[in-house]
């Protein structure tokens, strides 16, 4: 199936990129036997044609839709450890020709290589190679925004204000390597989200909430699907408006299912991202084999599942996703890897070498990032606590891959009391040291979850679609960033 | 590396103002003839150079060149937008008319619109922002390799680095409407940058300086620029945490900046006609203390943040912001002041140069001046709510004993609500950091929560 799929894609990206532009195979023959050369261990073409569409619904009314479309080829040749790099937003011959000769100034002598033979390579089938711009006329797209706007205003009479967003993505790739390698992907990625303002006795608050994937629209047309997203954003402001100072200090934290595995992103995922260890920058560098986790934690990273945000049916190198165990049972087990440091390391890509664009160079990145469940009941694990922080809702976070030091700012959290959940606190940060957080570990739920696909990660510049998820999990010691001592 | 030299696609000119006046014509034509009551188009071109040297050989070399056209489309108070990179006349024809089409399912907004005629932009000045670096490849990276071994000859604890990085931008922005403005003018931003990393032990730490400018003759030698970042990086090795408690922060001007980027947040049109402010309804109240001056000054000359006219066209002028505490004026576009019966102050696209008048105290002195207490450093993660003020984020620095830095802290927070915390600024430095929009020096702030052990 997967085979069909490669090929169908191929034809696709063949026509939608390299034939307008008039460029058959034997012209990126020519563009490789610039780029390639004795010194020069690797070379890659990206190209790439992206529509994307946006449209925002605010006051009730339909305010503002726009449409973009981005094409380009982004030109690399790698020698040992440097990278020559450079991008045309022209997708035609005497363009690459120069990009390519710009790219591999870094590879210091001269000659051209030759090209063997091309050959398509393998891919997966995780999502249909749709265009979800076309997925939903305008009209249907309009009546969407309009039916949460209203689904959400009918939650509550202290909802003030509705902002609705809807987004599209339909992105073609087609990348060519030195090693004679055409690969292919039709990528669609959908994103529907809802923030309310609620107001009562002049104090305002506010939340959201969404979800999407690599689908078209019509995942948004499920009734229940809109009724879920309006009813969360609208829970979420009106408990905040009762929300009492969070503690400040270090205390045993429940991390509910789901969303909160940006936990697992932020402590563990990034320090485990080849470029990281093969430069010994992470605090992670040269531990692998090593304990660094509870024996209860098993930490994978996952392009495979089928329609998911972060997932992908090759990377932007043209190397098929996989799912690479990074922890199991505590010990560190494995990188993500992209193809140089792959090679650098004496290692096996793991299909995680991502890009934002063809302007854009690629590097290690995380897909779908999740711990596998526990044996603990939920209620189980918030019954063992008898002072501390339950948080279910977080904005984003960010690391120190270097110190290990990360955070991760939670903005739906009670206190735990006893054993039962009783206040609901207001926002705060949790800090925390990434090599031992999982360590702290003690319970870990039978309730795995994945958020509902609304990641995006940065780094370096760069941003990449990523998915997170987890079991309710109960670390003994986090330092939880509120304002109420004592 | 003769080659890189010689390549053609290393571009060297920026396209003059007409080239790209032309194109922008032509869509806002087509706009009108397919039957468009207003518009507006925005043209950019830009090019630069990046290269990377980590641990004295060539990380990274990047050429990088990108275009794009947007526009933005009204039928009556609808309206509609698109954008493409490609500039030949089907694509430019076939994104006139997305957005046309956008714009029939889009609802009457009676705020729509272009800014008013009358405050179009009208012999905009020379503000000087624009200055060639004409930098060869091999040059670029023999400055990267100098600042990189500068830097890790600060220490001997100093063990790795994640390079050092010279580069070179130019850009040439073109904006017009069917008002019949059309203006355009170029700047550049040249950069070195260098992070470093060291170890004691177990424990290794980052740190990084840069230097940044729109004229390269401004920038800081690129062995000062190294050295800085070991200074840096050393003074963090052997990082503890500390016990919870409520103690007064200094912000370095890096961190600082961020402080007067949630103020902003606040006072712009769209949090506040959306009511998403902690800072609501507080035009003229007292929301610093009464000897804090704040100003916008868009004509700096050779500033970053500076700008002739907005991305409305609408002309840009020196404002005071706050003055003596008292909040005197918010960042509003055309849209969002009609939201709000006001009128726009130039800011679509955002502030340009925001100035906090400088204290007299240096650094050293402020440490004084707080005797014992935090300085942050570093801050981490965006714990901060901009509808209600609530502030908490992680933080890295100093903790100061007897007016002095006793010794560097992490996994830390710090929090408290954001009016409060400007409410109780105590003093604000003349450590002035000028390589951004927002202009600072170091900041006093008392009485904030810290979390750790």
């Amino acid at each position: 199936m997967s085979d069909n799929t490669m090929q169908h894609n191929l034809d696709l990206a063949r026509q939608s990129i390299l034939a307008p532009a008039d460029l058959g195979e034997t012209d990126l023959e020519r563009v490789f036997g610039r780029l390639m050369g004795p010194k020069v261990d690797a070379a890659d073409l990206y190209f790439q044609v992206q529509r994307h569409e946006a449209w925002v619904l605010e006051d009730g009314i339909i305010k503002e839709g726009s449409r973009s479309l981005d094409q380009g080829v982004g030109v690399r040749a790698v020698s040992g450890e440097q990278t020559g790099f450079a991008y045309s937003d022209e997708i035609m011959l005497p363009a690459l020709l120069e990009a390519s000769s710009a790219a591999r100034a870094i590879a210091r002598s001269g000659g051209g290589g030759r090209l063997q033979a091309w050959k398509a390579g393998e891919g997966l089938a995780l999502y249909q190679p749709l265009n979800p711009l076309d997925s939903l006329s305008a009209d249907e797209k309009v009546a969407l925004l309009r039916e949460l706007d209203a689904e959400a205003r009918r939650q509550d009479p202290r909802v003030e204000q509705v902002v609705v967003s809807l987004a599209g993505v339909h992105d073609v790739v087609l990348v060519a390597t030195g090693e004679g390698q055409l690969s292919a992907d039709v990528r669609p990625l959908v994103r529907l989200n809802v923030t309310v303002l609620v107001e009562q006795n002049g104090c305002r608050e506010s939340g959201s909430a969404g979800g999407g994937g690599r689908t078209g629209y019509e995942c948004f047309l499920d009734s229940d699907c809109l009724k879920g997203y309006a009813r969360e954003a609208v829970r979420q402001a009106l408990l905040n408006l009762e929300a009492v100072e969070a503690p400040a200090g270090t205390f045993p934290v429940v991390l509910g299912p789901g969303w909160p595995g940006v936990l697992l992103h932020e402590a563990v995922g990034h320090g485990l991202e080849g470029d990281f260890n093969r430069k010994a920058t992470s605090a992670f560098a040269g531990r692998l084999g090593e304990r660094v986790a509870s024996p209860l934690c098993t930490v994978v990273d996952n392009g495979t599942l089928p329609g998911r945000r972060g997932s992908l049916n090759i990377d932007d190198e043209g190397t098929p996703t996989q799912c690479t165990t990074l922890i199991e049972r505590g010990v560190l087990t494995g990188y993500m890897q992209d193809s140089l440091n792959a090679r650098l390391m004496g290692m096996r890509p793991t299909g995680n070498g991502r890009r934002e664009s063809y302007a854009h160079l690629p590097m290690p990145r995380m897909t779908n990032t999740y711990m596998l469940a526990g044996p603990h009941a939920p209620e189980e694990i918030i019954a063992s606590v008898d002072r501390g922080l339950y948080a279910v809702n977080f904005g984003g976070g960010q690391v120190d891959i270097t110190s290990g030091k990360f955070v991760f700012s939670a903005s739906e959290a009670y206190l735990i009391e006893n054993g039962r959940i009783t206040r609901p606190v207001k926002g705060a940060t949790l800090i925390g040291n990434g090599p031992d957080v999982l360590t702290r570990v003690s319970m870990v739920g039978d309730d795995l979850q994945l958020d509902s696909g609304i990641g995006t990660c940065g780094k370096e510049g760069q941003s990449v679609p990523v998915g997170v998820g987890q079991p309710t999990l109960k670390v003994d010691a986090l330092t939880v960033g509120g304002t109420q001592v004592g | 590396m003769t080659e890189s030299a010689l390549s053609p696609a290393v571009q060297r000119q920026l396209p003059a103002k007409a080239e790209l006046a032309e194109p922008l014509s032509e869509a806002l034509e087509e706009a009108t003839r397919q039957g468009a009551t207003a518009a507006e188009a925005s043209v950019n071109s830009s090019f630069g150079l990046s290269v990377k040297v980590r641990q004295g050989e060539v990380d990274t070399l990047e050429h990088m060149r990108d275009r794009g056209l947007a526009i933005t489309v009204y039928f009556g108070q609808r309206k509609g937008s698109a954008s493409s990179a490609d500039f030949s006349r089907a694509s430019l024809m076939e994104t006139v008319r997305a957005a046309c089409d956008i714009a029939r399912y889009t609802s009457e907004d009676p705020c729509a619109g272009l800014a008013d005629a009358a405050l179009m932009s009208a012999d905009a000045p020379d503000l000087r922002l624009h200055y060639r670096w004409d930098i060869e490849p091999e040059t670029a990276i023999d400055l990267a390799r100098e600042c990189e071994a500068a830097a890790l000859e600060v220490d001997r604890r100093l063990t790795n680095s994640e390079g050092a990085e010279v580069s070179t931008h130019q850009g040439i922005h073109v904006y017009g409407n069917t008002h019949g403005f059309l203006d355009g003018y170029p700047a550049s931003q040249h950069s070195i940058s260098c992070v470093v990393l060291g170890r004691i032990g177990e424990s290794m730490q980052r740190d990084y300086w840069y230097t940044t400018a729109r004229d390269p003759s401004a920038l800081q030698a690129a062995i000062a620029v190294g050295q800085e970042a070991g200074r840096r990086t050393v003074r963090r090795l052997g990082a503890r945490r500390l016990s919870t408690r409520t103690v007064p922060v200094l912000f370095t001007p890096t961190a600082a900046r961020s402080l007067f980027g949630h103020f902003l947040g606040a006072i712009q049109g769209g949090s506040l006609y959306r009511k998403a402010s902690f800072l609501l309804d507080s035009l003229d109240t007292q929301v610093f203390p009464n000897w804090l001056n704040i100003e916008e000054q868009p004509h700096l000359p050779s500033a970053l943040g500076s700008a002739p006219f907005d991305g409305e066209g609408v002309a840009t002028r020196s404002r005071i912001l706050v003055e003596q505490g008292v909040l005197r004026g918010y960042v509003l576009s055309s849209y969002s002041a009609r939201k709000l019966g006001m009128q726009t102050t130039g800011n679509a696209g955002g502030i340009h140069n925001l100035v906090v008048h400088p204290g007299t105290m240096d650094y050293a002195q402020l440490l004084q001046e707080m005797h014992q207490g935090l300085v942050v450093t570093h801050l981490m993660g965006q714990g901060v709510n901009p509808v209600t003020g609530d502030y908490s984020r992680g933080a890295a620095g100093f903790w100061v004993d007897n007016g002095e830095e006793a010794y560097p802290v992490e996994e830390i927070t710090i929090a408290g609500h954001l009016k409060e915390m400007f409410e109780r600024i105590r003093a604000v430095g003349r450590d002035v950091d000028i390589r951004g929009n927002i202009r600072t020096g170091s900041v006093l702030v008392e009485g904030m929560t810290i979390a750790g052990e």
